[in-house]
């Protein structure tokens, strides 16, 4: 039987590991972009968890609309990146560093 | 017989949405078929269906109490009347400053023009939110947006990565904020803010402190208060003027509202801890701002500082926590936008192609070359430093009164010993222009007269509303109660 602590449990999880993915990723930009995305999923396993827990449908309502959100999302920021790349010819994340004061 | 879906005249306090709507779609394709052959009418048209939309709001969203529609997921009140006319205003304005900017930097195309108003829709949507669902959507709307709107300039190199950051850390806010509002749904069963506002009024799980801490993380977040400002600087530096201008005005107001709405409405059960959450930032942002300020030699940056510190203030407002706490909050938010868009404004006045006039070696003798624009900006940095006759002043005073009437002596303290420590680097801006010899090289500045003319009304509304401070203040009373 999976209970709600389990489900819960999984989306923290998830949810740490995207943290720990943005903070920890040096390398590349389009990691960051699927950290992102995971941070979402994360949250949306927490609203199915609760509305199958509550017996209330608003919660999957709600992921619907993440899910729209998250791939509005996406397009921007690999729009932004391909504007990154044309100037820079690199999406390292390291490279990110001309601004500073 | 089915009923009807909804009442078409308990949608009229809706309209300014609706009416914005239809507008984007209007510029949209105005842009499509005409644009090309006519480079700037796009924005002459937006401008006008800003006062349009303005002129409709005036006339059907004036509602006289609170009105909630969409099944709870929309609120109509004076206040949210209010916060959406300044918004208009500010979005017309600093699109009216940036014209001439845009054009020399051969970006003036009709979809900024397109994503200006789709970020005023995500404002007005989070203005007018009364559920966890309509606040999200109003935020993404906003931020997408504006996130494209930095990487605006294909060409330049510092604006894709400023947007780059801008986008992840943004992005990470807005997973905090989603992780937390699915704990307080899970929590009190409800997406709707005055159903878990009754719900945490009772006495409630105490994992909703979990909830509130993220959604506390994403607000501090997107209104940038230290420790989670790093974007902003990088941002306001890298981003082209205009939209340093965009982002650092309107967008303000919704974050303001995000914070009435989710804490003060939605989370007023746990207001003692969000007060204790937001305390140690508050301080953290008027002293990291403040300091970090004095050593900056860009101009741009040096105001994203100016903002993390006037954030502060506008927290301590939350902080004090009542009536006289948020009003003045309101106020303080409204005073700094009109100040910013100033401020932003002569930047853009005094910048020419190929030169950004963005560090303040730039502003030395500028009094020299151009009186007058020398004389507004020294309005502005008087304000921003709330030195008396202007208006800055009022707001900082409304705060410390509030803070007083509530105890908060130290906090007082603090924030006028900061203040002390900001007048220092508005003055040094004062200093260059009048005192400092220009260099030679300097170019002329720019802007039609009409610019002229805006930008000189805007500084000369920062006087008068500092000598006649009772009417903004009197309708920000009257808004919030």
């Amino acid at each position: 039987m999976i209970t709600l602590a389990d489900m819960l449990t999984l989306s923290g999880v998830l949810f740490a590991l995207a943290v720990a993915g943005i903070f920890l990723n040096r390398k590349n930009v389009i990691l960051l972009l699927m950290c992102v995305e995971l941070l979402l999923l994360a949250a949306n396993f927490n609203f199915i968890a609760f509305s199958r827990m509550l017996g209330d449908l608003t919660g999957q309502v709600f992921v619907f609309f993440v899910l729209t959100v998250a791939a509005a999302e996406s397009a921007i920021g690999l729009a932004i990146l391909v504007v990154l790349f044309r100037e820079r010819r690199s999406i390292n994340v390291e490279d990110l560093n001309t601004l500073k004061g | 017989m089915p009923e009807p879906m909804m009442n078409l005249h308990v949608m009229a306090a809706a309209i300014p949405e609706i009416y914005l709507t239809a507008a984007i779609c209007v510029v949209l394709l105005f842009e499509a078929f005409v644009g090309s052959k006519r480079p700037g009418a796009t924005g002459t048209l937006t401008l006008l269906m800003l006062v349009i939309g303005a002129a409709v709001t005036v006339a059907f969203a004036d509602v006289p109490q609170r009105m909630v529609l969409f099944d709870g997921n929309y609120i109509a009140d004076p206040l949210a009347y209010v916060l959406k006319l300044a918004a208009f205003l500010a979005v017309a304005v600093s699109l009216l400053y940036s014209r001439a900017y845009l054009q020399s930097r051969d970006i003036l195309k009709g979809e900024y023009y397109v994503l200006a108003l789709s970020a005023l829709l995500g404002i007005f949507v989070l203005i007018s939110a009364n559920s966890l669902l309509t606040v999200y959507l109003g935020v993404e709307l906003l931020a997408l947006s504006v996130y494209a709107m930095v990487a605006f300039d294909r060409e330049s190199g510092v604006a894709a990565e400023a947007a780059m950051k801008y986008f992840v850390l943004g992005a990470i806010a807005s997973g905090m904020l989603l992780y937390g509002m699915s704990i307080i749904y899970g929590l009190t069963g409800t997406l709707n803010l005055d159903g878990i506002a009754v719900a945490l009024s009772a006495p409630h799980n105490l994992g909703v402190i979990l909830g509130l801490t993220f959604v506390v993380v994403a607000v501090a977040f997107k209104m940038g208060a230290v420790p989670f400002h790093m974007w902003l600087p990088d941002v306001y530096e890298g981003a082209p003027t205009s939209v340093t201008l965009f982002i650092g005005t309107a967008p303000k107001i919704a974050y303001f509202a995000l914070a009435l709405r989710l804490l003060t409405h939605g989370l007023a059960g746990v207001k003692v801890d969000w007060t204790a959450m937001l305390t140690p930032l508050a301080v953290l942002t008027l002293v990291i701002g403040n300091t970090v300020a004095i050593a900056q030699s860009n101009l741009k940056r040096m105001l994203a500082y100016s903002t993390i510190a006037n954030v502060g203030f506008i927290l301590l407002g939350f902080i004090a926590g009542t009536a006289s706490g948020y009003t003045a909050a309101l106020y303080y938010t409204l005073v700094y936008i009109l100040v910013a868009l100033g401020s932003f404004g002569v930047i853009i006045l005094a910048s020419r192609k190929g030169f950004e006039a963005d560090r303040l070696e730039d502003y030395k003798g500028l009094y020299r070359r151009d009186p007058l624009l020398a004389l507004a900006m020294a309005m502005l940095m008087f304000s921003t430093a709330g030195v008396p006759p202007f208006v800055g002043f009022w707001a900082k005073l409304r705060i410390f009164q509030a803070l007083w009437e509530t105890h908060h002596l130290w906090l007082v303290v603090i924030a006028a010993a900061t203040s002390v420590v900001g007048a220092f680097y508005y003055l040094r801006v004062v200093k260059l222009m009048y005192f400092d010899e220009a260099p030679e090289t300097l170019p002329a500045t720019a802007g039609s007269f009409g610019v002229r003319l805006a930008l000189g009304l805007n500084a000369a509304a920062v006087f008068v509303l500092g000598v006649l401070p009772a009417p903004l203040l009197d309708l920000c009373t009257r808004v919030m109660h």
